[in-house]
């Protein structure tokens, strides 16, 4: 018998758990001297109340769309990939060689060919870590983050060298060619009579990312590789005496994983940037962590989560603008978060169990 | 490469690896006891920051110091808090203890000095001086020993000459006491010690409690001694490089101590590129010598050069049978 109803362990923890962040939240702006609901409001009013607020809130969206994914996906076969960070970066590499060296003649087919360098570069980078850990035990919490920091290096090796254009002063790459550039929300939806989303970074990009989010759902609950990879998750053993192989499913989870990570490219480098810059990844495959947690790890709960962090990061940006708050409060949030979600889990569930246990005896 | 600059790398490299070498204690003991801790990162962070500024505050780079140890045992109170008390994942609290002290600490910062983050220069009082050993000059025109002696061995802050006593005396611990032989019970095979009638509980936070202080005093060295002030992001990755090499080390300090050593020798290195250049005459890339920790690490994963085993239930929260 299960303790608590299922739409408690859905709803009502990730709710309780993001109350307590948000509380937590409140506190450490009026210790910093500013009043936490004026700060909610200009939030409010820069993200949601505007369509350019919108542009910005669904453009970091994207990025966490993709790398919350990412994670939800290895979580599932119970594998922890905290490369997302990695396997982005080298997905913006991917994407800069689709876009520089491929003569694309429209954008529709540039992205395609982008997509599928991000997504195969990215799980190149997560090739090995699998394998080792595969193979020969290697834990790939440590193997990954040892990844995001080689990656890194080979990045910052790249574009102070080999990808530079002769006599740019910047370490990026050359801006991508014209038919490259991916139409922004600010060109789709304006009307001669309005503009909408002006400046802002959100681009068609968001639409391929709502598609992972439904690819993902379809892999994970309706096909066998998905049954497969879950019934890992639950229990290795059980599923090997299936006749599951781990080796199999470890590497094609984690290949999945950083294929997806990898794809967050597509939306800075080729969507916003137009070039490959040093950390365009600016710590999403790290908020990825949060948005699978929060999201409980189901794509329609990531989409939810990464629109709240999509939420958060241009609120946070509109909070530093206007008032002596940092950027650097959306990371505080954002540990309260994965610390309430993931960390203290059993803190917000044991005592909701007892609860909903004592209620049930009640009704006996 | 002549006598002179070696002996300048060599000062470096222990400068450099101090830090290293401390968290990589810190780390040791955490996981020793069966907790991983990969919020190394963010306790140094937090005990740079604040022992920065409680030393600027007050002038005094001890009080400062005992500020950093403070915060840092907090952080790892709570780390022990999720993966000891509430059975959480020890890795996702890692994950967001590195992030709480990265934005803490700029939060804090900012609003106590304005200046964008960081904390005013410390100078004085403020900062932990070198000290010079005794006899450093005089024996200073004795050949190869005497400059050794006086540029690499003497002339550093007292925290380094406490880094490297850390060495012997957690060996002592681990292997010499009954504490230790405890601790590293719990995170080999914590039912057992149960049995016995120890604190598994007990245990794990004491050994969280030692990885907090030993992180503490890596962060004060970073602020105080190291730097002179706090700047944002000032620990810049090295408490997982100090992860690299727990595990480079096999989780054994004396190992720790050539392991740290050897990836603060590849730092001291990526600082002056133009000395391998002239004396291999091959141009190295200051990237790949970055890179380097990790990719050795990996290497020692992938069990190529012998076998890196952790501790057996390292990672496992410990649920008494009933």
């Amino acid at each position: 018998m299960d303790r608590m109803p299922a739409w408690a362990d859905v709803v009502l923890i990730p709710l309780i758990s993001l109350l307590l962040a948000a509380i937590l939240s409140a506190l450490v702006i009026l210790a910093i001297g500013e009043n936490p609901v004026e700060a909610f409001a200009l939030m409010w009013n820069g993200t949601v109340m505007k369509s350019s607020g919108w542009g910005y809130m669904l453009y970091y969206a994207t990025n966490f769309i993709f790398t919350g994914l990412a994670v939800s996906v290895a979580f599932h076969a119970r594998l922890f990939n905290i490369g997302g960070e990695g396997q982005a970066t080298l997905g913006g590499l991917g994407v800069a060689l689709a876009c520089l060296y491929i003569p694309w003649p429209h954008w529709s087919l540039a992205i395609i060919g982008s997509c599928i360098g991000a997504a195969a570069f990215g799980a190149a980078w997560a090739f090995l870590p699998a394998i080792l850990q595969a193979k020969r035990g290697s834990h790939i919490v440590i193997t990954t983050i040892m990844f995001n920091f080689i990656a890194a290096a080979l990045l910052n090796y790249l574009l102070v060298g080999v990808m530079k254009p002769v006599g740019s002063m910047d370490t990026a790459t050359a801006k991508f060619p014209e038919p490259t550039h991916l139409p922004t929300f600010r060109d789709m939806f304006s009307t001669a009579e309005t503009i909408m989303f002006r400046g802002a970074p959100a681009n068609v990009t968001f639409f391929v990312a709502l598609l992972a989010c439904l690819a993902v759902w379809l892999l994970l609950w309706r096909t066998r590789l998905g049954y497969e990879i879950r019934a890992q998750g639950f229990s290795e053993s059980g599923a090997r005496y299936a006749g599951i192989s781990p080796t199999w499913i470890i590497v094609v989870t984690m290949l999945i994983s950083g294929g997806l990570a990898g794809m967050m490219a597509v939306n800075t480098t080729q969507g916003e940037a137009e070039r490959l810059i040093l950390n365009m990844t600016e710590g999403a495959g790290f908020i990825g962590i949060a948005v699978a947690l929060m999201g409980r790890n189901h794509p329609f709960g990531v989409l939810l989560a990464a629109l709240l962090f999509g939420f958060l990061y241009q609120g946070g940006a509109v909070l530093a603008l206007w008032t002596s708050i940092p950027r650097e409060l959306i990371v505080v949030i954002q540990a309260l978060v994965i610390l309430f979600t993931g960390a203290l889990d059993n803190m917000v569930r044991i005592p909701l169990e007892r609860v909903f246990m004592a209620m049930r005896k009640r009704e006996a | 490469m002549d006598f002179a600059t070696l002996l300048q790398i060599a000062d470096s490299t222990i400068r450099l690896g101090t830090p290293l070498l401390l968290a990589c204690l810190a780390g040791l003991f955490s996981e020793r006891a069966g907790i991983f801790d990969i919020g190394l990162e963010g306790k140094m962070l937090i005990a740079a920051f604040f022992s920065a500024a409680v030393a600027f505050v007050t002038g005094s780079v001890w009080v400062g110091l005992l500020a950093g140890i403070l915060s840092s045992v907090l952080l790892s109170a709570l780390h022990g808090l999720a993966s000891i008390t509430f059975r959480g994942n020890q890795l996702i609290s890692g994950v967001a203890i590195n992030f709480l002290a990265a934005g803490m600490t700029v939060l804090i910062a900012q609003d106590w000095f304005r200046q964008g983050g960081r904390t005013p220069s410390l100078s004085g009082g403020a900062r932990f001086e070198p000290i010079t050993l005794p006899f450093a000059t005089e024996l200073i025109d004795v050949p190869v020993f005497g400059p050794i002696y006086h540029d690499v061995i003497s002339g550093h802050t007292i925290l380094v000459y406490l880094a490297f006593l850390a060495v012997p005396a957690t060996w002592w611990v681990l292997y010499r006491t009954r504490f230790g032989l405890r601790l590293r019970a719990v995170g080999e095979n914590p039912a057992a010690v149960d049995t016995a009638g120890v604190s598994v509980v007990g245990m794990r936070y004491a050994a969280v409690g030692i990885c907090g202080l030993l992180c503490g005093i890596a962060g004060a060295y970073l602020a105080t001694a190291l730097q002179a002030g706090f700047v944002k992001d000032m620990s810049a990755g090295r408490g997982y490089i100090a992860l690299a090499a727990l595990i480079f080390s096999k989780w054994r300090p004396w190992y720790a101590l050539f392991a740290t050593m050897l990836f603060g020798f590849l730092q001291a290195l990526a600082l002056r590129p133009d000395l391998i250049e002239r004396a291999t005459s091959i141009r190295v890339q200051v990237q790949l010598l970055d890179a380097l920790p990790y990719i050795l690490t990996v290497i020692i994963l992938a069990g190529f050069v012998g076998k890196a085993i952790p501790p057996r239930a390292g990672g496992e929260p410990y649920v008494k049978e009933r």
